[in-house]
């Protein structure tokens, strides 16, 4: 029997390598017939029309033709995916919006200290392959509130992984969603609400027939056109700056270039004279703040007073106007003035700032060597935490440890983790190069040039969102300096393709990789939701015996009820992407790692211990989040000084640093003090543990 | 059920490698963040050392890692007696 099986996976193999193999060529026949309709004259706005609704025909296509109503292939396709295939499902169901369009972005402006995500978002597959992705896969359920269950003996454990498992998948889903409404707004040029009801039918479509089958399949389509996406403007650029195809091998001596020019940039006298204006209206901007309440007063008595001499004066039209306008744009209350001039004291001494050092780690600008000794150990500390706190995340994550329950056996789930890292690495060992071989650009390409001979694309993104790229002539010479550009994270990906002089039709291929990244994770993630609610909290809990057809009609109801949720969520925007990815991560770190690692390590592990550790290290990861986050703070109500509520330096990014020792700690400790597990625990742990064990009772693989 | 020896010789054997290999990502991971301005001063084919760690060697490690872990486990399982379909 066991020869059969092997020999019909064997089979499936070969026939999933021959379709993807077909549809990847299909994709560059595609890919090459719009390049060629662009230069016959094909309107850009087309070829981004093409690009979304042509991806997404394309994953509801999989989606349909996987469509099923089997509960095995419903919750874990089949668990006959291969390694590998598993391994690009993973990589793109991991890889998000945030990874694909903010990660280079993050890299350029941050140097150093922005690879603790790189090291964090890989280096937890180490996590996964060793102490988790192995004994799921023998345990062979559904999902991750399925093994507490089983380990910790009964419902009480079940239910509370349901909590956490809902509540970390959520945010993330939220996230995602929001990186869905933003590419599809900034390519099609629809309203961000719009985008986000759109990339919602996008998403629905690849789950809803399907469930873990059908998004499986669409997740391996969505990796191809991700790294594709990700990979050529790269190389291209490579290209352009070294002459050779494989920037990964190569930035290192952009990197070199890049550093002598910071030395440059430093030290040249018109970049000081830019910085020094910044300085200025630094100093000026606190002199405000220090005067208030009168300044305040006096400013908008000022600004009344312009507008009713010039109607008196009747000056021209223009001047009446901008006159008005100053005085609408005045704040309106001191408490607001005391917000917008304190912002723009840090905004201009952040400009006033010599350019960062890219290669330098932990750097400070401090001349005083205490200070600067304080604020690099500050910086080690917080790189150093969060790359604990993404690398535990990682290996607590629901919907990426779900994957590895769809591998045909033990042996296959420890190969695909490989599979999995080797489909990231592909990406995140490209995104440092694409930030070095960018900036070179820039620092030497964009800066010194006259206004007047800037390249066409810094007008177009200036316009789409000054947020994104804004340069201004500060000092008058009309010569751009590095202190007059300002930069958001996301145009590196997004303007690359145009910084390497590509044809627009690799624009359009960027934001469909974009979108590929934002569909599959969002597809994963709302999986999760879905199935605790439906499998765990109905099936497991509520009603046990119900049929497997109501089951997956539950399920699929429930889908689209989160998914709906979560998109209306996402249009209220409450928080910015990385903190909402960030704080999945340190949840999820918290609430899941202790109970899933000492659950197979650690057989004197209790039901007690493990409900109490999740619940610790979510309370106090969420209580570090609420007290010392910006938005969250003013969602409570927190008006403690954050600098009272902060412990030990630590951002709120890396909260979950708090919440993971407290959960294991609990757990030991709680575990100790209450009776041990019962026998039937104990061989179930013996069971998780061997591949395959001779006169073994205990049978848990799922059906 | 009782665990003969041998099941327990491959635990422990399990529980020494996947020791060993954690050890190493600690290494690769954490000392190596902890000593970045230190590793910076050193030069590996055109990079800061550390940069070049951080951005690309310690990733290489994982992988490397990980890979020995899937194919020792796979022959500890043959030479126990445990692999699926030995039952």
């Amino acid at each position: 029997m066991m020869g059969a099986q092997v020999s019909s996976n064997r089979a499936f193999y070969n026939q999933l390598k021959k379709y993807y193999t077909y549809y990847t060529g299909g994709f560059l026949v595609f890919l090459v017939a719009l390049a060629i309709l662009e230069q016959l004259g094909m309107p850009r706005v087309w070829i981004g029309y093409t690009f979304l609704f042509a991806t997404i025909a394309l994953y509801a296509g999989i989606g349909i033709m996987s469509r099923t109503a089997d509960v095995a292939e419903y919750y874990v396709a089949g668990r006959r995916v291969p390694a590998i295939f598993n391994g690009m499902a993973t990589g793109s169901d991991w890889m998000s919006a945030a990874s694909f369009i903010g990660m280079a972005g993050a890299l350029y402006l941050q140097g150093f200290d922005g690879l603790a995500f790189i090291l964090g978002w890989t280096g937890g597959y180490c996590l996964v392959a060793f102490l988790i992705a192995p004994y799921l896969r023998k345990f062979g359920q559904f999902t991750i509130p399925d093994f507490l269950g089983a380990r910790y003996g009964g419902n009480a454990a079940r239910f509370v992984g349901v909590l956490v498992a809902i509540l970390v998948s959520f945010v993330y889903v939220v996230a995602q969603i929001v990186g869905v409404g933003l590419i599809t707004s900034r390519f099609t040029g629809v309203a961000f609400e719009v985008g986000v009801f759109l990339g919602l039918a996008g998403i629905l479509v690849c789950s809803f027939l399907g469930g873990m089958r059908a998004v499986t399949w669409t997740q391996v389509a969505q990796y191809i056109i991700l790294i594709i996406a990700y990979l050529i403007p790269v190389v291209w650029l490579s290209v352009k700056h070294t002459g050779i195809p494989l920037p990964q091998i190569v930035y290192g001596s952009v990197l070199q270039k890049v550093t002598e020019r910071e030395k440059q940039l430093t030290a040249d006298p018109k970049e000081k004279e830019v910085r020094d204006i910044f300085r200025q209206r630094a100093v000026d901007a606190k002199a405000r703040v220090d005067g208030l309440p009168g300044t305040w007063v006096e400013g908008r008595a000022a600004a009344e007073r312009r507008v009713a001499e010039l109607k008196a004066a009747n000056a021209p039209l223009a001047e009446q106007r901008a006159a008005e306008k100053h005085l609408a744009d005045f704040p309106r209350t001191e408490a607001d003035a005391r917000r917008l001039w304190s912002g723009q004291v840090t905004s201009n001494n952040a400009r006033a700032a010599p350019p960062l050092p890219h290669y330098e780690p932990f750097y400070s600008a401090h001349t005083d060597p205490v200070k600067a000794d304080a604020e690099r150990d500050r910086k080690r500390k917080n790189f150093l935490a969060l790359i604990l706190c993404l690398m535990v995340g990682t290996a607590s994550l629901p919907h990426i440890l779900m994957r590895y329950y769809t591998t045909p056996s033990v042996q296959e789930a420890r190969k695909s983790v490989f599979w999995s890292l080797f489909c990231i690495f592909l990406l995140y060992f490209s995104a440092p190069a694409l930030a070095v071989l960018v900036k070179f650009d820039i620092y030497t390409l964009i800066v010194g040039k006259n206004f007047a001979d800037l390249p066409g694309w810094v007008a177009a993104w200036q316009k789409v969102d000054p947020r994104l790229l804004s340069i201004t002539d500060v000092n008058k010479d009309g010569v751009v300096q590095l202190a007059e550009i300002v930069l958001g994270q996301d145009i590196i990906v997004l303007a690359t393709p145009e910084i390497a002089g590509l044809p627009y039709v690799i624009s359009g291929l960027v934001a469909a990789g974009g979108l590929a990244a934002a569909l599959s994770t969002a597809d994963g993630l709302l999986l999760t939701v879905a199935n605790a609610l439906s499998h765990d909290l109905y099936y497991k809990m509520i009603n046990p015996n119900a049929s497997t057809q109501k089951r997956i009609m539950m399920s699929k109801i429930l889908l689209l009820v989160v998914a709906i949720l979560a998109a209306y969520t996402a249009a209220a925007a409450p928080a910015d992407i990385l903190f909402l990815v960030a704080a999945a991560f340190s949840l999820a770190a918290a609430g899941f790692f202790a109970p899933l690692v000492l659950g197979v390590f650690w057989k004197r592990a209790n039901k007690y211990g493990a409900i109490s550790a999740m619940i610790v290290g979510v309370t106090l990861t969420f209580y570090y989040q609420a007290t010392t986050q910006v938005w969250l703070r003013g969602v409570f109500g927190v008006t403690t000084p954050v600098a009272e509520m902060t412990w030990w330096d630590i951002a709120p990014i890396s909260a979950g640093i708090f919440g993971m020792p407290a959960a294991i700690i609990t757990m030991v400790v709680v575990s100790l003090l209450t009776p041990a597990p019962d026998k039937q625990t104990q061989e179930f742990v013996e069971h998780v543990r061997y591949p395959s064990l001779k006169g073994d009772t205990v049978v848990t693989l799922g059906t | 059920m009782q665990l003969t020896e041998k099941h327990t010789e491959y635990w422990r054997k399990n529980l020494n490698l996947t020791l060993i290999l954690l050890a190493i990502w600690f290494v690769s991971t954490f000392v190596m963040g902890f000593f970045a301005r230190e590793l910076a001063t050193i030069y590996f084919a055109g990079w800061p050392l550390s940069f070049y760690m951080a951005a690309q060697g310690s990733m290489i490690i994982y992988l490397v890692i990980i890979w020995y872990y899937a194919r020792t486990m796979k022959k500890l399982d043959d030479e126990f007696g445990v692999a699926e379909g030995d039952e």
